[in-house]
């Protein structure tokens, strides 16, 4: 089929449906109509028009485009299948196909008969044509089915059910004829459907329900008329022959490939039992059918379906429940006996209205992200406080909180409902002015005034009486005058109280009347109000002449009050007029005068203007008309006044009128009464905003007075705050809603339960509501008039009557807090919590105003009503509360202020405290702070208060050198800025810190540790295991010791023999000058001959210094000895403080000193040698080995030779080349200068060293180089994770930088340059002299945490001291300057550990530089340092060590074979050209010679200072003249570098000093701090000696080099004369 | 110094881990040790201690009981840091591996008398389950690096502990001189000391 005309007509389907269903409604009602045209259109259509639509009978309806009468045939049309046996679909056949389609038939016909005759001879049966059993179908479905056949029939349906899935055998089943099926056995076809059928649901599957009901879906509604039309049934018959042959034709059409395989016969299958058991299975089984149930089926007989929705009955939307379920519930039902009670009217299932929500109560889970965004979006809300909750919670401790309060609810008026109607309106109108009419008759004030009047004038007329009074006439006149006034005032009030009552009154009859008429225009009462007025007959004389006497005593009194003013008026006017008169007088005389003067000065006359105005007459007051006033007095009292002899009217309402009953009143007016029939009422009690209870909910009586008559018991532990109401009214069975709320009082403690008055308490709401009925709505506007004139707006409102009172527990005590823990405990309460949010709560208004208040307002204190109010005042007033008239942020902090700050900062002990908890370092681990401040000790602070004052004063006494002084504060600057940084990242935890866990091991390591499985116990070659590590955290002193195993040293110097005093060697024979690494020296040692063989050369014995702490090796003997001892000495860490960040930051070098011990017979008398020994033991230094603790603390052990540091010269000793060299071990050794020393450092226990700080920094490289360095850094250290590899490292601003832009050439000072210009060698030798002369910092000791910090060469500079990375880079770029080709070495190195040096390329070699002591190594000396590399550096580019070694001896450094070197930039990642981050060059100011001096001095001197401090118990003696001989020699020492001067030097010395027996020797260092200067000088010993007679020499020179770098020497030597 | 005025105050504490309860496991031993601040100091006993092993009781209850002593005096200046007493509890698995049963940690009583405590106890979860099954198979399950830990805040966010069983301990509490120093530890402190009243400008 054309896919493209399948979509088409699917559209046109679509549009069918809609058609139709747009038609819904006249659909229906035309329904017949248009069946009764079908009937007639049908059999006119014609075979043709059948053959057409044929194609469609695959459920393709035919887009007809005829009228609209043809619209129910192309339903008919595309019905028509259903009715049908399955064909399959197929694609439009025209006319021209239709004959085409003929001549196929034929040829199936021949293959049909073929394979009939085929199965003829297998079954012997009379075989009914396909056609025919669908014919049959339709007979049973259309007039019921024969029972015989009902296996027969289901089978046949399931057939249609599963039509379109097996379109195709359902075709091949009908060419071959079917075999008629003996009952109870599956034909061949039944059998092979049953297995191969897909029992599918097809719910629309209408094939016997004619009156299914589906109210839903229009179509099927269509369907089932027409179903129900046999005509149409029977047109499909007469038609069958056709639409079989043609379907016939489809299916051979589409399936002639397959009929090769249908055409073979099909036996009946031998699997009956199966079938049986189906069979059987369907007599004990009930499968509910899925097709829909006919309508007629779910009614009882007879009974035409009811539908509730056309009558105009509202229903409610259905549960949403699939047809199938319905479906197949309605079956079951009604296979069930009392099945029919469950299907409504309408013969569909019962159900409620669906109570699923159209809207989702929950915030819809949104799937878009950035919804969730919007949904999660933070909404800021004030924060509301809610301590008040629980705050006036009536403590629990003080007293059992079981405290009631019992509301007493008895019902509720309406004053306006919307439902009123207008009566309603006026009567309740009337029904208020009438309680305002008795309230004021009950009050009667009038009356009262009256008589008050009455009282006054009476206290008038005796006060005037002077003969009565006994007081002063003074007194008398002002009591009369207060009297008159008051009288004057109480007459206002009560002319006024007179009219308003008059007024009331006039109103209520005016109101009934409009009631009465209402009542007469509408012929109906609703209300049963009654007005009756009662007129009380007063007597006429009387009554006039009380009236009259009233009158005249007001008008006497007015009269009185008239005369006063108009006295008060006239004595004003009198004054006036005086005044005036003097005023004319001299107007008078100035005119007299002034005419005379302008009779002299004319002129003059008219420029002079009257100064003043004349000032007007006064008119004398005109006193007052008696008549008039009379006349307004009676005016007035006509007004407010019954007149007299007129009967007092007396309105008496009453209940008494009958309502019309509900069959006389229009409809509209019967509406409203059911209306309000259906409301119902009932109030919420809310308590503190809590809702407690609720009443019942009561109907609204015809009144609209609702009883309920409850009282509720409110058991409360909280204080009251507010007691609400909340009136719902609830309409028919609709929602409720909230009409108002209503406040209640909390009463009064003396308010208990039954003495409590019933109050009403009025309300209104504020809602609008219209009514369709008589009801007037609320808040809408109405009119009492026809022509809707005089609109009143009138809102929902009422009256609750309800009391509040608190209960009377069982015994009679009252269950009311007491007032006490109201006001006093309550408020001490307060003062404990919080202060502000009881500000304005119940009993705790201003009391203070309050107080004021009432003293102004004169309340009367002994007014029984002002009782409480003055209680409350004197309370409040005697002082005994208080409450804070003042705002407090933090109102808890008070409580926590136990001393002020003041007090606080004077406290030694707080300060202690502070200062620890904030980790200053200084107190970060102070123990045991003193309980009390006189136990601690002012210089506690000191050290703390010393360092911040410093912080900004630069300190020059330690530094000697401002610059250096300068520098030293930057870092310490820098370093407290790291060090915090620190202290918080030491408060980030992770996993690893706090919990041991074994690491899932991969492959690898379980097949090693299988492998070990194997290993033998004791193996041959131990190795050296791990020891477990500790971490330093609870650790003290004494627990941690520094082990140090010496081994053994090589080339010790031996001794020469002092005896040969005067022999002065050979120069040719110490040639030092062979420096080149490469080529080791041989010497002949020319003196080892003085010495006879067996004779003690040297006694060397080691001393280890640390901290002070000093052991020592037992001694050894001869040049190479061998200790192999073990020495311990204890670790202290600073303030006891064993964190990783404290022990990082240790600055104690461990000093292995190597000293000779040598005897010296110190017997004064020959005589005495036979009986004793006197030797004296005297040590001299020869070398020491300089091993920082930090170097310990990160390698963990330290295992290996180095070389002995030996000074430049060391009188009294040489180098003994002994017979090894010539026994040819000389080659291996490979002896290069020094000696050497075999060590093994370690700590025990082992400390875990501290982690890399765990920080990403900030980079400004481009985000692709640093990814190509994490991978590059991934690749390598995959395949050697122990080589050191770097390519980022962070700059001193904390940012990573690539490396290789830390090197670029960079000139060496001039000076340096210009010292040997022809020799490369040797101006290399100076450079890296100037780079080693920069001191050595490590970055973990100047920032605490590994984090290593790389500087560039400027900043180095500056800062003068810089680890092994600086002084490399420095190194590097003054080689490349020099024009050498220079790499950075990354790699580990002994002592350092992981290091940098620089490697050079010479013309036919390498050199390894150790840019820290300036020494450089061929590649292939076995004393370099160096033992591993693992990355080179260059400018341009980093080359990774891939080759199987790493020690420098055993590779290869030729970066271009990448076979052997790894390089990041290749051809993949081309060098991008990086800038440089060096400067670009380097400027270097000359160093002040004089500053070099002074500094030189002063060293000498506290160096000197120093030694006689080191020996207390001796007199330290200076040789002035051995001093100034060693002053003369350092500076040729620093001259020729240490190098070749050593026999000169002697010879002078002895030449000098050739009676001293001297030893001594030059150090020399890196100057930085004058700390390492004494150590170095201590750790020497020469101060040791205590010979009585010793003298000392010391001597400093400093020899500036460019940029304050400054080269130190200083020689120490001890002197004895020798006699 | 003397009783005039004294520069620290005493806590003496005895009594004994009397028992547990791990209703899986058998034959645990425990581990004690005390956590204090920086202002403490012991000045007698055992700071730490190791039981013997028990095994579970026979009755119902099941008990582990180690009845093991403690008995230790700090001094302090300062009532912060007030020691904790850490226990860890350990004993064998499936495989005869030693593996950690429990950790726990509770502050000494303040106040003097018989305190009877009994601290819930639980172990640090393996980060997976990969490595629950290893750690379990290779009998080494997680443990903290130090017992310590438990008695302290810092850190504690970056683990995740499973609770097992209960230890229950008993202390005898005596404080010496803690009145004196202003500290009030409640009612059962009172008929204690009937000294002078505090110092004028003693400390807090």
């Amino acid at each position: 089929m054309n896919p493209k005309e399948e979509k088409v007509k699917i559209i046109t389907e679509e549009f069918d449906e809609n058609d139709e269903d747009t038609g819904v409604g006249s659909q229906k009602k035309t329904s017949k109509m248009a069946r009764q045209k079908r009937k007639k259109r049908l059999p006119a259509a014609g075979p043709e028009e059948m053959v057409s639509e044929n194609p469609h009978l695959g459920n393709q309806p035919e887009p007809l485009q005829e009228d609209s009468d043809t619209r129910p045939l192309s339903m008919t049309t595309r019905r028509g299948p259903r009715s049908l046996p399955p064909i399959p679909s197929a694609s439009r056949t025209g006319f021209a196909e239709f004959s085409m389609r003929e001549r196929m038939r034929e040829k199936l016909q021949a293959a049909r008969s073929k394979a009939e005759s085929t199965l003829l001879q297998e079954i012997p049966t009379p075989r009914p044509r396909r056609f025919q059993s669908a014919g049959e179908k339709e007979l049973e479905t259309e007039f019921g089915a024969e029972p015989g056949e009902e296996a027969q029939k289901t089978e046949q349906e399931d057939d249609s059910q599963s039509r379109s899935r097996v379109k195709f055998r359902d075709s091949v089943r009908k060419i071959k004829t079917k075999p008629p099926v003996p009952p109870g056995f599956p034909s061949a076809e039944e059998a092979y459907n049953f297995f191969t059928f897909n029992f599918d649901p097809e719910p629309e599957e209408s094939e016997e329900k004619p009156k299914a009901k589906n109210r839903d879906g229009t179509t099927q509604e269509e369907e089932e008329g027409e179903e129900e039309e046999p005509p149409v049934q029977g047109i499909h018959k007469t038609d069958e022959q056709l639409l079989i042959s043609a379907t016939e034709a489809e299916a051979f059409l589409w399936g002639l490939d397959h009929t090769a395989a249908d055409f073979v016969a099909v036996r009946p299958a031998d699997y009956e039992s199966a079938h049986v058991r189906l069979q059987m299975e369907k007599e004990l089984l009930f499968v509910p059918s899925r097709l829909t149930v006919p309508t007629y089926k779910k009614l009882p007989e007879n009974v035409q379906p009811r539908y509730l929705e056309d009558e105009g009955l509202y229903i409610g939307t259905r549960p949403d429940v699939p047809r199938t379920c319905q479906n197949i519930m309605e079956n079951r039902l009604l296979t069930q006996e009392p099945g029919r009670r469950w299907f409504g009217d309408d013969g569909r299932i019962v159900a409620l209205p669906n109570p699923i929500k159209p809207f989702p109560s929950r915030p819809p889970v949104l799937t878009q992200e950035q919804d969730f965004r919007a949904e999660l979006e933070t909404l800021y809300k004030k924060a509301v406080k809610y301590v008040h909750r629980s705050q006036h919670m009536i403590g629990s401790g003080d007293s059992p909180g079981n405290f009631q309060l019992d509301i007493d609810i008895s019902g509720l008026i309406f004053t306006h409902h919307p439902c009123f109607s207008r009566e309603h309106v006026l009567a309740a109108k009337l029904a208020q002015l009438y309680d305002q009419y008795l309230a004021r008759h009950q009050r009667n004030k009038a009356k009262f005034l009256t008589d008050k009047l009455q009282a006054l004038r009476n206290a008038v007329q005796t006060g005037l009486n002077p003969e009565k009074t006994h007081k002063s006439l003074d007194t008398t006149q002002k009591t009369i005058n207060e009297y008159k006034s008051e009288i004057r005032q109480t007459r206002k009030l009560r002319d006024a109280e007179q009219e308003k009552d008059r007024m009331l009154l006039k109103t209520i009859i005016k109101v009934w009347k409009e009631m009465k008429s209402l009542r007469e225009f509408q012929r109906f009462t609703n209300t049963p109000l009654k007005l009756v007025l009662r007129k009380e007959k007063v007597d006429q004389k009387a009554d006039e002449e009380a009236y009259e006497a009233e009158i005249q005593a007001e008008i006497s009194e007015l009269l009185e009050e008239h005369m006063e003013e108009h006295e008060q008026k006239m004595e004003a006017y009198r004054a006036a007029y005086q005044q005036w008169k003097a005023w004319k007088k001299a107007q008078r005389a100035k005119k007299k005068k002034k005419k005379q003067a302008v009779e002299e000065h004319p002129e003059e006359e008219m420029g002079e203007p009257y100064p003043e105005e004349d000032p007007v007459k006064p008119v004398p007051p005109e006193p007052t008309d008696r008549a008039l006033m009379e006349h307004q007095v009676r005016e007035r009292a006509a007004r407010s006044r019954r007149r007299p002899g007129e009967p007092l009217l007396v309105p008496e309402l009453s209940l008494a009128g009958s309502v019309t009953p509900n069959e006389q009143c229009p409809r509209v007016e019967v509406l409203r009464r059911e209306d309000v029939k259906r409301r119902s009422i009932y109030l919420k009690v809310i308590f503190n905003d809590k809702e407690v209870s609720r009443t019942d909910s009561r109907p609204l009586g015809a009144d609209f007075r609702v009883h309920f008559g409850q009282i509720f018991n409110l058991q409360i532990f909280n204080w009251p705050e507010s007691l609400t109401l909340q009136v719902y009214e609830t309409v028919g069975h609709s929602g409720t809603t909230l009409l108002a709320e209503v406040f209640l009082p909390i009463p009064e403690t003396t308010i208990v339960t039954g003495r409590a008055p019933i109050e009403e308490v009025e309300f209104s709401s504020n809602q609008h509501v219209t009514l369709d009925h008589e009801g007037v709505g609320s808040g809408m506007p109405f009119s009492f008039e026809a022509d809707g004139s005089n609109q009143l707006i009138l809102m929902t409102s009422g009256k609750v009557s309800n009391s509040v009172a608190w209960a009377i527990g069982e015994n009679g005590i009252p269950l009311i807090p007491p007032l006490s823990q109201q006001n006093i405990g309550f408020r001490s309460a307060l003062k404990r919590a919080d202060a502000i949010s009881s500000i304005g709560t119940s009993g705790l208004t201003d009391l203070k105003k309050l107080a004021k208040w009432a003293a102004e307002s004169k309340l009367d204190p002994n007014d029984p009503n002002n009782a409480p109010l003055m209680q409350l005042i004197s309370v409040a007033t005697s002082g005994e509360s208080y409450v804070p008239d003042f705002f407090r942020l933090e109102q808890l902090q008070q409580e926590f202020n136990f001393v002020s700050d003041e007090e606080l900062n004077r406290s030694k002990r707080f300060r202690l405290l502070c200062l620890r908890s904030q980790e200053v370092p200084e107190f970060r681990n102070y123990k045991q702070i003193p309980a009390y401040d006189r136990e601690i000790m002012e210089k506690v602070f000191q050290d703390y208060e010393k360092r911040l004052r410093d912080r900004n004063v630069i300190e020059t006494k330690d530094h000697i050198d401002p610059h250096r002084a300068m520098v030293a504060k930057y870092l310490q600057q820098v370093r407290e800025s790291v060090i915090n940084r620190f202290l918080i990242a030491k408060h980030h935890f992770l996993l690893s810190d706090l919990i041991v866990e074994e690491e899932v091991p991969n492959i690898s390591i379980l097949g090693l540790s299988l492998f070990k499985l194997a290993e033998q116990k004791r193996p041959l070659r131990p190795r050296r295991k791990g020891r477990k590590k500790v971490t330093a955290q609870n650790l003290s002193d004494g627990d941690i010791k520094v082990l140090v195993n010496i081994i053994r040293a090589y080339d010790i110097p031996v001794r020469k023999a002092t005896a040969s005093k005067f022999q002065q060697p050979s120069r040719s024979s110490r040639t030092f000058s062979e420096k080149h690494a490469a080529s080791p020296t041989t010497h002949s040692p020319t003196h080892s001959a003085d010495y006879p063989l067996g004779q003690v050369l040297v006694r060397p014995f080691v001393e280890v210094s640390f901290q002070r702490t000093i052991c020592h090796t037992t001694t050894a003997e001869g040049p190479n000895p061998s200790w192999n001892e073990e020495l311990e000495l204890p670790f202290r860490a600073p303030n006891g403080d064993y964190s990783t960040s404290s022990l990082q930051s240790v600055k104690d070098d461990v000093f292995i000193n190597i000293f000779d011990e040598v005897l010296y017979d110190v017997l004064e008398d020959d005589r005495e040698r036979g009986s004793g020994i006197h030797t004296r033991i005297e040590r001299h230094w020869l070398g020491c080995v300089k091993i920082p603790f930090s170097t310990i603390y990160f390698q963990a052990k330290i295992d290996g030779t180095f070389k002995i540091d030996i000074p430049p010269v060391l009188l009294g000793y040489s180098k003994e080349r002994s017979m090894i060299i010539e026994r040819g071990f000389d080659s291996v050794r490979s002896l290069s200068e020094g000696s050497y020393i075999t060590l093994f450092i370690t700590m025990e226990p082992q400390l875990v060293p501290g982690e890399l700080v765990r920080e990403k920094f900030d980079s400004q490289e481009d985000e692709k180089l640093l990814q190509a360095t994490e991978k590059f850094q991934a690749e390598c250290a995959l395949k050697f994770p122990h080589r050191q590899c770097l390519t980022t490292v962070t700059d001193i601003s904390g940012k990573t930088v690539f490396i290789t832009r830390y090197l670029k050439p960079l000139n060496p000072p001039q000076e340096l340059l210009e010292a040997c210009p022809n020799n490369p060698q040797a101006t290399a030798e100076l450079v890296a002299r100037y780079v080693s002369l920069i001191p050595f910092l490590p970055d973990t000791v100047s920032f605490a945490g590994i984090c290593d910090l790389w500087s560039t060469s400027d900043q180095f500079l500056d800062l003068l001291a810089g680890d092994e990375e600086e002084h490399a880079v420095l190194l590097c770029n003054y080689f490349l300057s020099l024009g050498k080709k220079a790499w950075l070495v990354m790699g580990s190195a002994i002592p350092e550990g992981p290091t940098a040096y620089v490697l050079t390329r010479e013309q036919s070699h390498y050199l390894i530089w150790n840019p820290c002591s300036g020494h450089f190594y061929g590649q292939f000396d076995t004393f370099c340092p160096l033992k591993s590399v693992g990355c080179l550096i260059g400018p341009d580019n980093i080359w990774f060590n891939i080759q199987r070694h790493d020690s420098p001896l055993r590779i290869n450094f030729d970066v271009t074979k990448p076979k052997l070197w790894k390089s990041f930039f290749s051809r993949s990642l081309l060098y991008p050209g990086l800038s440089s981050v060096q400067p670009e060059e380097l400027i270097y100011q000359r160093t002040d010679k004089a500053a070099a001096a002074e500094l030189q001095d002063r060293i000498e001197k506290i160096l000197k200072e120093k030694i006689m401090d080191w020996r207390p118990r001796h007199l330290t003696r200076w040789n002035r003249y051995c001093t100034s001989a060693l002053r003369h020699f350092l500076p040729l020492l620093e001259r020729s570098r240490g190098e070749d001067v050593e026999d000169d030097h002697r010879g002078e010395l002895l030449k000098q000093l050739g009676d001293y027996r001297f030893s001594g020797f030059p150090l020399h260092m890196p100057y930085s701090e004058l700390k390492p200067l004494i150590e170095a000088v201590y750790s020497t010993g020469v101060h040791n000696i205590d010979v009585p007679n010793v003298e000392f020499a010391l001597a400093v020179y400093i020899h500036p080099y460019p940029k304050n770098v400054l080269s130190v020497w200083i020689y120490v030597a001890s002197l004895i004369r020798n006699r | 110094m003397a009783a005039a005025g004294p520069s620290v105050f005493l806590l003496m504490v005895n009594g004994q881990v009397e028992s547990a309860q791990f209703p899986e496991y058998d034959d645990l031993y425990c581990k004690y040790c005390f956590v204090y601040g920086q202002d403490w100091a012991p000045t007698a006993g055992l700071e730490e201690g190791i039981s013997q092993i028990t095994s579970k009781s026979r009755d119902v209850r099941q008990a582990l009981v180690w009845n093991f002593p403690i008995d230790v005096t700090f001094k302090s200046t300062n009532p912060y840091g007030w020691p904790q007493i850490v226990l860890s509890v350990y004993g064998p698995d499936v495989f005869g591996n030693d593996v950690v049963r429990g950790y726990g940690a509770v502050h000494l009583p303040f106040s003097p008398g018989r305190h009877k405590r009994t601290i819930p106890m639980f172990v640090p979860e393996s980060t997976s389950k990969l490595q629950k099954f290893t750690s379990w198979f290779m009998g080494r399950r997680p443990e903290y690096t130090d017992p310590k830990v438990v008695a302290q805040g810092e850190g504690r966010e970056v683990t995740r502990v499973r609770s097992q069983g209960f230890v229950t301990l008993l202390f005898n509490v005596v404080t010496k001189d803690m009145r004196k120093l202003g500290y009030d530890t409640g009612p059962s402190d009172t008929q204690g000391v009937s000294g002078p009243s505090p110092l004028p400008g003693l400390p807090l």
